[in-house]
Order: structure tokens, then C-alpha cells, then sequence
């Protein structure tokens, strides 16, 4: 098997995440994939570490997850806030700017 | 720990038996997180999909990444996913219903130009590039590897991201941080709405459930003294769902008092 095969696996993993972004209207579902997006970058970080012969890409791989974790609770504790005035998680009832 | 040595950038046979059994899978599960309608079961394959990039990253020597993969996102991250979840409201679906018109089309062809690009991008870093393979970088062990361009190379970047994970974890506390509009009822508070409410006749309480000596249990009401049950002795909910005892069966016979 050929090593870019994962990387392979890694631009699917990120396209469907991008996809999933775009289609889905549940804001924990649109977040979901942005992590899905990271995961995947975070799969080419390490295989081209292992191309490379060097950890550096390993150490981008691991701040990529301390930032995707600040991503979470911050963006979580947004949602949460949105749900309790407006009763909703969907991404198209936060419409107030568009009026 | 796993030392797969490469040749000529082909990984040996179990490897491949590995990402051959794990990438269709993670490919499948997430599709399927695009196009299932619940919430929770984009939740469960995000996770299944974490895990098996775990697996991955172990299989190509990346032993503490792994860890710390299962560990962060499918430990802490998709625990608070989850916990937020059930927070908003588990049963909440999603409609998959298109609200902007056209936009399915135009995403599909735009994500196929996207992996145009990215594969354009890969033939550029890749085709003539000798896959070298971690086994001379990991010769005292991934994590002291890592460690010791975490904390020499890498220093000032890591001292800036535990910044970033105490103010991220501030803003979320902040942000999650609701003033209630009202007090709480404080027991003083309670005792004046109850004798000045519209009647006396709750102001000692109200009666307790059971009839005594033949049954106390909390879904059997009391016998008033005209031997009619009191609908105040039990909880609402008992009688609201049915699983209230008549106590007629548990009252005593009268029995004529022997006079002497």
C-alpha cells in the first residue's frame, strides 16, 4: 500500500466535514463537522511527519487538538447561549441581522 | 510500540490490511453523520470515525497522538457534544430538507473541485518526496521525541496555547453564565405565601398519605372524617398517572361498641 493512500483518506475525511458544514442546519451537527475538517487535517499532519522523518508535524497534530478543544467549549458554551433565547439550535432561526 | 519500517514509501502488509478495513469504514460513518436526521447518531459516528483515526495514528507510529486522540475528542470532546446535546434537547431532529434553493448542487461540484485542489496540492508535496518513516526520529521513544521539541523548538508556542486554554476556558464559563431573573423561594418566603395565601386551611400542612394501621404507603390518600379519600394527600402526579389505591378497602369495619 502506498503511504499517501492516508492522505487520501485524510482530503475525503476534510471534503465530506466541508460538505457537512454547508448542508446541515443543526448548529451542534454544522460544529460536529468542523471538528470532523480537523481530525482530518490532523490525519495529514501526522502522515506527512511520518514522510518526512521528523515530529514536527506531530507537534502541529497536537496544538491543532489543544486549539480544536478551545474550539469546543467556547463555541458550545455560544450555542447554549443562542438556545436559551431563541429555543433553538438551527442555524437559520439566528436570522435577526438579516432584517 | 509499532516500528513498521517503510521501503521506498509502501508501508508492509499489515498496515495495509489495517487502513484497508478502517478507512471504508470511517469514510461510511462519516457520510452517515451527513445523513442521518438525529443529532445523537451524527454524534456516535463522529465518534466512531475519531477512534478509528486513533487506530491510525498508532499504526503509523504516532503513539502519543493516538492517546491523546481518544483521550481529547472521543473522551472530553464528544462528551461534552453529547452532554450539550442533552442539553438542547436529544430528541430535536433535523430536517434534511434543502432551505436554500440550488444549494446541493452547487456544493457537490464545489467540494469535487476542492478535492481537485487538495489532490493537485498533494502531488506537489509528495511525488518525488522519499517517504523516510519515523523510526530514526523515535529512537528514544515518541514521547520523549515529542517532548523534547515541545519544550525546546516548540516552547513559546505551547506557553501561548496554555494562555489560550485558560481564556477559552473563561469564555465558555462566561458565556454559559445566566443571572437568574428572579430569587429563589427561600423558606420564610414560602411560610408567608402559605398563610396568606386564599385559605387557612393548608396553613399547618398538608394532611400525610395513608390510612393508619392497615396501609401508610404514599399512593393510598387519607380518609377524611365523613370517609371520603383527600386528593391533598397524595402527590398530583400519582393521580394524574393513574396509580392511585382506592383506601375504602383498608378501613376498618365499624363494629357496634359492647356496652356493659
Amino acid at each position: 500500500m502506498d503511504i499517501s493512500n492516508y492522505l487520501y483518506l485524510s482530503i475525503i475525511l476534510f471534503t465530506i466535514g466541508a460538505v457537512g458544514v454547508v448542508i446541515r442546519r443543526n448548529a451542534i451537527v454544522v460544529f460536529m463537522c468542523v471538528e470532523l475538517m480537523l481530525n482530518a487535517a490532523n490525519l495529514a499532519f501526522v502522515t506527512f511527519s511520518r514522510i518526512n522523518g521528523n515530529l514536527d508535524g506531530q507537534v502541529a497534530s497536537f496544538f491543532t487538538m489543544v486549539v480544536a478543544a478551545c474550539a469546543v467549549g467556547v463555541c458550545l458554551a455560544i450555542i447554549v447561549t443562542i438556545y436559551r433565547s431563541r429555543r433553538s439550535a438551527s442555524v437559520d432561526d439566528a436570522s435577526l441581522l438579516k432584517r | 510500540m509499532l516500528n513498521l519500517a517503510l521501503e521506498a514509501g509502501r508501508t508492509h502488509t499489515p498496515e495495509a490490511v489495517l487502513f484497508w478495513f478502517l478507512a471504508p469504514l470511517a469514510v461510511a460513518a462519516a457520510l452517515g453523520m451527513l445523513l442521518v436526521k438525529k443529532a445523537v447518531h451524527s454524534a456516535l459516528l463522529l465518534a466512531w470515525v475519531m477512534i478509528s483515526l486513533a487506530i491510525i495514528y498508532i499504526a503509523q507510529d504516532a503513539l502519543f497522538l493516538g492517546i491523546v486522540q481518544i483521550v481529547v475528542y472521543t473522551g472530553a470532546v464528544m462528551m461534552l457534544f453529547l452532554f450539550i446535546l442533552m442539553l438542547v434537547g436529544v430528541d430535536s431532529s433535523d430536517s434534511l430538507k434543502e432551505t436554500i434553493k440550488g444549494q446541493r448542487p452547487a456544493i457537490i461540484f464545489v467540494s469535487i473541485g476542492l478535492i481537485g485542489l487538495f489532490l493537485s496540492l498533494l502531488g506537489r508535496a509528495t511525488i518525488g518526496v522519499p517517504a523516510v518513516g519515523l523510526t530514526n526520529a523515535n529512537t528514544n521513544g515518541n514521547v520523549q521525541g515529542l517532548a523534547s521539541e515541545l519544550f525546546t523548538k516548540y516552547v513559546w508556542a505551547f506557553e501561548v496555547v496554555s494562555a489560550l486554554l485558560i481564556t477559552a476556558a473563561l469564555g465558555a464559563m462566561v458565556l454559559a453564565h445566566s443571572q437568574k431573573t428572579k430569587s429563589k423561594f427561600q423558606q420564610r418566603d414560602l411560610s408567608i405565601a402559605r398563610f396568606r395565601g386564599k385559605s387557612l386551611a393548608t396553613a399547618a400542612g398538608l394532611p400525610s398519605s395513608g390510612v393508619f394501621a392497615r396501609h401508610n404507603a404514599v399512593d393510598v390518600p387519607a380518609l377524611l372524617p365523613d370517609g371520603s379519600p383527600s386528593k391533598l394527600s397524595i402527590s398530583q402526579t400519582l393521580d394524574a398517572r393513574g396509580d392511585m389505591i382506592e383506601s375504602k378497602i383498608f378501613e376498618l369495619e365499624a363494629r357496634e361498641v359492647e356496652e356493659d
